[in-house]
């Protein structure tokens, strides 16, 4: 028994052997600070869907050697451009406009990351073995740029842009286009009705529809965001068949011994390059997936921070610098969101200065980064 | 009395045995010479001279060391330095972008008084003399009749001059007893070796003894006064070099009991010819190849040998276009493309690395995975459909994997047990297993035996003739002449990114010795 603990709590897994028991004891203070489990669990799942693909960008990167992508938000710009595409181009009259709005979305995100990851993928080729800091860096010279282009961008939808002057606004709504599509999309929703006091149990239902038909009043107790959930787990699921081709598995050889896949015949560059492309589209789709959970889409500088998150999320779930797996994927992302959600109400009730939440993520989060990228300088100096 | 004495020097790592009662003496003004090949032993003597710390913490060595015939213990090489033992590196360890003279004083600078050292009264804050330095290293080099200024920067000189810096650095120090030249003379052309001895010889003169490690056998004979041979840690002779000459050296360096293993057939003398290279240029780092032609009969195995660094190591890299390469290669009637990886497997040659941690293996990947995963790339083995996808065979692979493992012995937990677990041999074994997969005409494999154990290289080789007699033909290049010897139909010895000669297993220890110590053409009139 003992032994066992031992060796879930040992190397890569230590993060997420003590992350898992920090969650458990969160729960279990939410629990006697009488928060409300059933909320908590429901937004817990809200946030796995929204950022499960952005932690799942990390495995391709990963296994193509590049080390985990710090340049996730270059593909999140490109999905911020498919975003704006598509809220210029597809009119709110056309029928399914919802579904229409998030393919065409998604097709402009394909486009843009690749042609994103193409280039920033050139970059990490000529750069070997500091990718992780030149990621970063790129990442943040990018997002800046982008800040130009949202100014001058000819976009003309008045949702979009400032009332007066000139540029795209700073945060955009997605009420009126897909919006929760997907969170919604076969959804189980728990409602309570506070003026009443009566629960509803509602399903495939929008919040608009509850909005609507109960008052302002009523409120989600326990939600399952099964479109959302089933679209991340499809994705996985590509990803899963992508790394078990032929092409998969010679990158995931140069990932692991470059020389040796040179000497297979493989193309250590080209497999290097097809993984950064590979995860720049995915951070492309991720951000549109969880901008329609998040119900706005953010410019400027929003993206600049949102690759450690994913970062973290996934060395959390078991994996490391060098390896990763679909599996780290699901279990970090759940880990990380679900601490991030509890930590919230918990760290409130305990210190009522407030903001203490907030620098709770940021800890665990760069924390977490830290102790890996530590363990990545230490097997190269032993 | 000898200024230096050796005796009985033994040492083992992990019950390895690499030293077995050696003794060598040096006389004070005697250029004495120690010879071996790779591995004979010699740096584990120069290590245990120098109190290297990988002596230490393995468990010291037995034997003792006498200098001036006092017995003494030394178990750092700051003692050794004190004791009066210098060393020569054969790796130039000077500051590029410091003097001549900064560099002989470096760490021992004379100084004289500041204001700040004169109210502190601590030497450590004192100027550093200059002019006193560079009249000390002025010193040093006229002894050396080198008429360099000294205050020359260091990243300019020719090869032939940072040898000599070093050998300033050595004699500035007062109280030195032995000097010892690892390999000096490597790097440096004819003439520039020539000036080296020359100055050898004049320390020599002064008293001085020195030690001279190296695999040229006519330096040996220019200017020791004695030589040591050692071989696989065993010593074998010491001589005067009035009394020997370069033949007899070769052979006692090379001389060993060879057991040739049985082969069936003998490849006839006018086989067909799979592959022929002419030219050959290949820039590895270390291995450098420098014209080689050669011609490989269909059905061989031929074996590659020579000292380290001397290029043997980059003909198979070349081949597999590893390392940028020229020249022009034939395989089976159709010019081989060169520097395309791809196509020299796509063409049916398959690679066993000599460095099989760094290049052999995926070290974080299964068995079965390491074994199937260059047939998959090259071949489009272990795929099966699903639907509009191509994915791998993951049942074709583990009985691919299985019937491997009982086919090469590789001892194991299982398929999927990750290579960097296994030992040395049943890596090795995982290495062969993963290249014969791919089924290959011609197989090119490198220091197959290299760090594994006694059992695990007779299955490897015994291995090597079970493939040969099926047909496959084989390159194999070694640093074990024995090996090669026993299993080759022709050998062919590489001396300065060149070939030396072909000889047979048969031929005699002193064609041997001399082809690898690059002297043959010079003794044997260049007929072969």
């Amino acid at each position: 028994m003992i032994d066992k603990i031992k060796s879930l709590a040992q190397g890569d897994n230590l993060p997420r052997f003590v992350i898992t028991v920090f969650l458990l004891l969160l729960f279990v203070i939410a629990a006697i600070l009488k928060q409300p489990i059933g909320v908590l669990l429901g937004d817990s799942l809200v946030r796995y869907g929204m950022n499960g693909i952005l932690v799942l960008a990390m495995v391709p990167a990963i296994q193509a050697g590049t080390g985990p992508n710090f340049g996730l938000p270059i593909g999140i710009v490109g999905g911020l451009l498919g975003m704006l595409i598509s809220m210029e181009f597809v009119p709110q009259t056309m029928f399914m406009h919802q579904w229409v709005g998030l393919i065409v979305a998604i097709i402009g995100a394909i486009f843009f990351g690749a042609v994103f990851g193409w280039l920033y993928g050139q970059l990490l080729n000529r750069v070997k073995g500091s990718e992780m800091v030149i990621a970063t860096y790129t990442a943040f010279s990018f997002v800046a740029l982008m800040c130009i282009a949202w100014l001058v961008l000819p976009f003309k939808n008045r949702a979009m842009i400032w009332p007066i002057g000139k540029g795209l606004k700073n945060t955009i709504t997605m009420e009126n286009t897909y919006g929760g599509l997907l969170n919604d999309f076969l959804s189980f929703k728990l409602v309570e009705n506070h003026a009443t006091g009566s629960h509803m149990f509602l399903f495939n239902k929008t919040g608009q529809y509850i909005t609507d038909t109960y008052g302002i009043e009523s409120a989600i107790k326990f939600q399952i965001p099964t479109g959302m959930i089933l679209f991340f787990l499809l994705f996985c699921y590509l990803v899963y068949l992508f790394i078990n081709s032929r092409t998969g598995v010679a990158m995931r050889a140069v990932g692991d011994n470059p020389k040796f896949a040179e000497s297979s015949g493989i193309n250590v560059n080209r497999s290097r390059l097809l993984g950064v492309i590979l995860s720049t589209v995915l951070g492309a789709i991720g951000i549109i997936i969880y901008s329609q959970g998040f119900g706005y889409m953010q410019l400027y500088n929003a993206p600049q921070t949102m690759a450690f998150g994913a970062v973290a999320a996934i060395l959390i779930g078991g994996a490391s610098a060098q390896k990763a797996k679909i599996s780290h994927v699901l279990i970090g992302a759940f880990l990380f969101n679900s601490l991030l959600v509890v930590s919230l109400p918990v760290a409130n009730e305990l210190v009522p200065a407030g903001g203490l939440s907030d620098v709770f993520r940021v800890i665990t989060t760069y924390g977490v980064i830290l102790y890996a990228l530590a363990k990545v300088g230490g097997k190269t100096n032993a | 009395m000898n200024v230096l004495e050796m005796k009985d020097i033994s040492k083992d790592y992990f019950g390895n045995r690499v030293l077995k009662n050696v003794n060598l003496s040096v006389k004070p003004g005697e250029i004495h010479a120690l010879l071996g090949e790779n591995g004979a032993g010699k740096s584990t003597l120069m290590n245990i001279l120098f109190g290297m710390s990988v002596i230490q913490t393995t468990g010291g060595f037995e034997g003792e060391v006498s200098i001036n015939g006092q017995p003494t213990n030394i178990v750092s090489p700051h003692q050794a330095m004190d004791e009066g033992i210098g060393m020569v590196h054969q790796e130039f360890m000077l500051i590029p972008g410091f003097t001549i003279s900064e560099n002989v004083k470096l760490n021992r600078e004379l100084t004289k008084h500041n204001l700040v050292s004169a109210v502190t009264r601590n030497p450590r804050m004192e100027t550093i003399d200059i002019a006193r330095n560079a009249k000390d290293a002025r010193a040093a080099l006229d002894k050396l009749d080198i008429g360099i200024d000294e205050y020359t920067r260091v990243s300019g000189l020719p090869v032939g001059y940072m040898q000599f810096v070093e050998i300033a650095r050595e004699i500035d120090k007062t109280g030195l007893k032995v000097l010892v030249f690892d390999e000096p003379t490597a790097v440096l052309t004819e003439s520039e070796a020539l000036n080296l001895m020359d100055a050898m010889k004049k320390l020599a003169n002064e008293g001085i003894g020195i030690l001279f490690i190296t695999h040229r056998l006519d330096e040996v004979i220019y200017c020791a006064d004695r030589v040591t041979i050692l071989r696989d840690g065993e010593w074998v002779a010491t001589k005067e070099t009035d009394d020997t000459n370069v033949v007899e050296l070769a052979e006692l360096m090379v001389g060993r009991k060879v057991e040739i293993l049985p082969k069936d057939k003998k490849v006839a003398e006018d086989a067909d010819i799979i592959m022929s290279i002419s030219d050959l240029h290949v820039n590895m780092p270390g291995e450098t190849v420098k014209g080689v032609d050669l011609e490989i009969r269909k059905g061989e195995i031929l074996g590659i040998g020579g000292l380290a660094g001397q290029g043997k190591i980059g003909i198979a890299n070349g081949i597999m276009g590893l390392y940028p390469t020229t020249g022009s290669i034939t395989y089976k009637g159709k010019t081989l493309k060169l520097n395309d990886t791809k196509s020299t497997l796509d063409s049916g040659i398959a690679f066993v690395s000599e460095d099989r941690r760094g290049i052999g293996l995926l070290l974080d990947s299964s068995i079965e995975d390491n074994i199937a995963i260059t047939s998959m790339q090259v071949k489009g083995q272990f795929l099966k459909k699903a639907g509009p996808f191509t994915l791998r065979d993951k049942e074709a692979i583990r009985e691919h994997a299985n019937q491997m493992i009982e086919e090469f012995d590789i001892r194991c937990l299982g398929p999927n047990q990750f290579s960097k677990r296994l030992s040395g041999g049943n890596q090795q074994k995982v290495c062969l297993a993963r290249a014969v997969t791919l089924a290959p005409d011609l197989l090119l494999v490198s220091e197959p035996t290299r760090g594994i154990d006694i059992g695990a290289k007779k299955l490897v080789l015994d291995n090597l003739i079970k493939l040969n007699e099926e047909g496959m033909t084989i390159i194999m290049t070694s640093s074990e002449l024995a090996e090669l010897r026993s299993i080759s139909d022709r050998i062919v010895i590489v001396n300065e990114g060149k070939v030396e000669g072909i000889l047979h297993p048969e031929d005699s220890d002193a064609d041997f010795g001399l082809m690898m110590a690059g002297t043959y053409n010079k003794v044997r009139g260049g007929a072969k």
